[in-house]
């Protein structure tokens, strides 16, 4: 139980902070927010399996063909998909924020400064 | 035609054309435009032989890699799949026709690499999303849809994409997100991904799980209507749409009817009127979000500043009376839904190519609702202007009329007859305005030099894509009353869930056209029961 407890706070955690980052305003905290959101969207597909220790996924022959003796390995595909295609997408999105900030020369979300913004919020 | 494999062939055409046109596209431009036009072409063609198949009502279920249903991934294919491959069909070709259309210099298709490769892969992505009948694997299509797309709106680059690109990538980002968690959320209570599984299990969920499947049945709900760009989640599409390039945003025009597509599947087969202790989960949100969608979606057209902005809020309209349609619930409301779907997606195609014509025949003006000067195509373009906006407003003659005033009758028995027939006429009012306006603006209010320095004409291809659309658009009205029968069915379809179910759930493995031990080349294969 106190393990489940433990996955659960982490992936509420981890969304919270991930939705947090990415309603500011720069593009690199919107992309580390949806980073974070990936991160606890795999989490949670993982431990839609159920947490369990010491069962494999793929029937050997050795335990009785039972759910009792084995993981679920369907959470386990559906994550790996799911890592991958997060992967793909966390690069994209880099690249496209790199190149938009080369055009714009900002790294606001909208591409530029809105007009009478606090300067100096990220300047420390 | 007893084929079994004819419902993956929309998917795997495109991928196998798209996967060649890599290799090809750069070294030999000239071919790949050609290939990418047959393999359009044929998918448009298979598209029709299949919704003639889906006509007689059955629905067709195919096992991917012969696994049975529901272990592996099924595709199904029944009248309201037909429906929406054979518009993606029409409206791709197109685009595709329009993109590979004028001087060599100027072509879309050449604005920059892997035009076709993209275009191809979202056009698997859409057949995939309209055929799959697992839940993961349409998450999966969605991504391919989307991941295209983002390739198709960055083409030819440019600030203007590069900013539209963040906000768009964002925020599909996060509703992928949520989706993968309202189906894993699924998963996790049913042990099934496959819909007509979900269907089953969900309607007999035990009390204690259902607040459970509720919330991930809403959850999908906020991801669909991030897709089909309902009221609180609209504000990327008109930003989006205008800075894409015109072949783009006209296939773009059938990508928010993906979200409308899965909201008509899921909130039928699994969340309708059955589903048990989540049953009529969408029921008390659509028509009030459409509902609102449509009254801002109206002022949004009267406040647009370009053609293509203004475009943008009547794709929103377009999806605001979908949606409503589809959350009002009744067969009747469906099947008109149904009916305007395909008239809304295709002028919508329309007006983003013409858009692009007008916008090219004002030089430097674009497509800014100012009086400016015009070259020498006002007449022909003003006659079609003229032609897409009755359409889109849905005055007569033309199907749109057809497909609102379908709705309006059958909105009359719901609970919100009042309140549908006021807004909805009150912002097609406000819709024919704004046409109006822009109309004459455009059109009627040059001022001297009549002729701008720089006009690019209308090529033969160019008119002949535009040229496509409104025959489809004309055919449309012409072949209304079988269009509205066969939508008609196709709500009936969806609201008799128990055929689609069997037919999933029964599917049978095919039999291996060879002996497994010739595959193999070894000792025969253990004999199966």
């Amino acid at each position: 139980m106190t393990v489940e407890l433990l996955l659960a706070i982490g992936v509420g955690v981890l969304t919270a902070s991930g939705v947090w980052l990415l309603l500011r305003a720069r593009v690199f905290d919107v992309i580390v927010g949806l980073t974070l959101l990936s991160y606890a969207v795999n989490l949670f597909i993982f431990l839609t399996g159920r947490v369990r220790v010491g069962s494999p996924p793929i029937v050997d022959g050795r335990l009785a063909p039972t759910l009792a003796d084995y993981a679920d390995p369907l959470p386990q595909a559906l994550v790996l998909t799911a890592i991958v295609i997060s992967f793909a997408m966390t690069a994209l999105i880099l690249v496209i924020a790199l190149r938009a900030s080369a055009e714009t020369g900002s790294d606001h979300v909208d591409g530029a400064e809105p007009a009478g913004a606090r300067t100096g919020e990220r300047e420390q | 035609m007893n084929w079994p494999h004819w419902i993956v062939l929309p998917v795997v055409l495109p991928l196998v054309a798209g996967a060649l046109l890599l290799l090809v596209e750069r070294s030999r431009p000239g071919v790949a435009a050609r290939l990418s036009l047959v393999a359009t072409s044929a998918h448009l063609v298979l598209a029709i032989a299949l919704a003639v198949q889906a006509a007689d009502g059955s629905v067709r279920a195919y096992l991917l890699g012969n696994w049975s249903a529901p272990f592996g991934i099924a595709l199904a294919l029944d009248r309201l799949s037909a429906l929406l491959l054979v518009l993606t069909g029409v409206i791709a070709l197109a685009a595709v026709v329009y993109a590979v259309a004028g001087e060599a210099n100027s072509r879309v298709d050449r604005l920059g690499p892997h035009f076709h490769t993209l275009f191809q892969f979202q056009l698997m992505g859409l057949s995939g999303a309209f055929l799959t009948a697992d839940l993961f694997n349409l998450f999966v299509f969605f991504e391919v849809l989307l991941i295209a797309s983002y390739g198709l709106l960055l083409h030819a680059g440019g600030a203007a994409r590069l900013r539209a690109a963040i906000h768009y990538v964002s925020f599909n980002l996060a509703g992928s997100a949520l989706f993968l968690i309202a189906v894993s959320a699924l998963y996790g209570i049913t042990g099934t991904l496959n819909m007509a599984d979900l269907a089953e299990r969900v309607a007999q969920l035990p009390a204690e799980r259902a607040a459970l499947a509720r919330s991930a049945g809403l959850l999908l709900l906020v991801v669909f209507c991030v897709k089909a760009a309902l009221l609180p989640l609209y504000f990327w599409l008109p930003a989006t749409y205008s800075a894409a390039s015109a072949p783009v945003a006209a296939l773009f025009a059938i990508m928010t009817k993906v979200g409308v597509y899965s909201v008509a599947r899921m909130y039928t087969l699994v969340f309708g009127a059955e589903g048990g202790p989540a049953a009529n989960l969408a029921s008390p949100w659509l028509p009030v979000l459409g509902l609102g969608t449509i009254a801002l979606a109206a002022v949004g057209v009267l406040a647009a500043r370009s053609l293509r902005g203004m475009i943008g809020y009547l794709v929103i309209a377009s999806a605001g009376t979908l949606l409503l349609a589809l959350g009002l619930g009744s067969r009747e409301t469906v099947a008109a839904a149904l009916f305007y779907l395909v008239n809304s997606s295709l002028v919508v195609a329309v007006l983003y190519l013409l858009a692009d014509r007008i916008g090219a025949q004002r030089g430097g003006h674009g497509d800014v609702l100012a009086p400016g000067p015009f070259g020498d195509e006002r007449a022909a373009l003003g006659a079609a202007y003229f032609v897409a906006a009755i359409a889109v407003c849905g005055l007569p003659p033309l199907a749109g009329f057809l497909g609102k005033s379908l709705l309006l009758a059958a909105a009359r028995q719901t609970d919100y007859g009042a309140w549908v027939w006021a807004i909805v006429l009150g912002s097609s009012l406000a819709i024919v305005i704004a046409l109006v306006r822009a109309g004459s603006r455009i059109f009627w209010k040059p001022f001297e030099p009549a002729a701008p320095a720089v006009a690019a004409g209308t090529s033969s291809v160019q008119a002949l894509a535009l040229g496509g659309l409104f025959a489809a658009l004309l055919l449309n009205t012409a072949a209304a009353g079988p269009l509205a029968r066969f939508t008609g069915a196709a709500a009936q379809q969806l609201f008799e869930r128990r055929p689609y179910i069997d037919a999933v759930l029964g599917a049978r493995p095919v039999p291996p056209a060879l002996p497994i031990r010739e595959i193999v080349g070894g000792k025969p294969a253990k004999e199966r029961p």
